[in-house]
């Protein structure tokens, strides 16, 4: 890891594999869409609203995942200092609150044709909707103090302390009466659902992941070329202050 | 009903299917294209930076 901490180091890696992973974010995305639309079976319960699946369930997977980054960046920028952490984090936090949002909607728009309802307060539903605010939080805290080492510090012990709502989720529908359903992918005994439905949604999540990827790679990439900008600008600044007191004394 | 009606009908279910992949779309697409449009922002303020204050050319 600490081979990669280096930010000139992680600017030239990031830029390599950068082409690569925006490259398969598309081939993925457009095979998966095509599979999920156009290949996959529809439901023999659900008729064509299972589709909605395909779009649903990667969703909340890079939710719960997302965090996870999140809470690890944040555990090795408050134990290590580690320059690039705190950004990892930082640069994570939007796309995670972007795919829990995602999850959000299309799990209302697949509820209420299936369970006639758009929302419930079960446990699965709610426990998702506290991730969100977690994440808008974290967000918030961040970009609440004038000293952006502070914000990253409170924004940091947020991030861990969320962490105990990752298992709340993926266990809400097996401690709780829920009208959500169990897990059918990652579970004891393995998927329960079929062939023609898993390799449309496996391709869709590898998506959504590389895609998380990419824009994670790009975001920390800006915020370390506005690192560069805001010492550029500091220098002109005092390059300026000094050659005004050389011309004052000049004049006088 | 068949081609492109029976496909764009999702077997009634079209208005939950299409809105739920055109959330998708505004979703990710917008966050691709926001953090797209932020990092040629910040690479055009780098090089502007760099050609007007002098000694900042180095990597």
């Amino acid at each position: 890891m600490q081979r990669f901490a280096n930010p000139a180091r992680f600017m030239r890696l990031s830029g390599a594999i950068l082409p690569w992973c925006a490259g398969a974010t598309a081939l993925l995305l457009a095979v998966g869409l095509y599979l999920a639309l156009l290949v996959a079976p529809p439901d023999y319960q659900q008729g064509e609203a299972v589709r909605i699946m395909f779009v649903h369930v990667p969703a909340a997977w890079m939710a719960s995942f997302v965090y996870a980054i999140l809470a690890l960046s944040s555990a090795v920028a408050l134990i290590w200092r580690h320059p690039l952490a705190d950004i990892a984090a930082q640069s994570a936090a939007p796309l995670g609150a972007g795919f829990t949002l995602l999850c959000l909607v299309t799990g209302s728009l697949w509820g209420e044709p299936m369970w006639g309802t758009w929302w419930v307060w079960d446990a699965r539903l709610t426990s998702v909707l506290v991730l969100f605010f977690l994440y808008l939080g974290y967000i918030a805290l961040v970009n609440a103090f004038d000293e952006p080492v502070r914000g990253a510090r409170a924004g940091a012990i947020l991030a861990l302390v969320g962490v105990v709502n990752l298992p709340i989720i993926k266990f809400s529908v097996d401690w709780w009466n829920t009208l959500h359903q169990p897990a059918s992918v990652f579970r004891i005994g393995g998927p329960t659902i079929a062939a023609s439905m898993l390799w449309p949604l496996l391709i869709m999540a590898l998506g959504f992941t590389l895609l998380f990827i990419t824009l994670l790679l790009i975001r920390m990439r800006t915020a370390l070329l506005a690192a560069k900008i805001r010492a550029l600008r500091m220098a002109e600044v005092e390059r300026a202050a000094e050659s005004a007191v050389l011309r004052h004394r000049a004049a006088s | 009903m068949s081609g492109l009606d029976g496909f764009l009908a999702m077997g009634g279910y079209a208005v939950f299917v299409w809105p739920a992949y055109a959330a998708a779309l505004i979703v990710l697409g917008g966050l691709a294209a926001w953090s797209i449009s932020g990092y040629r922002r910040a690479q055009r303020e780098l090089e502007r930076l760099q050609r007007t204050v002098p000694g900042a050319r180095r990597p």
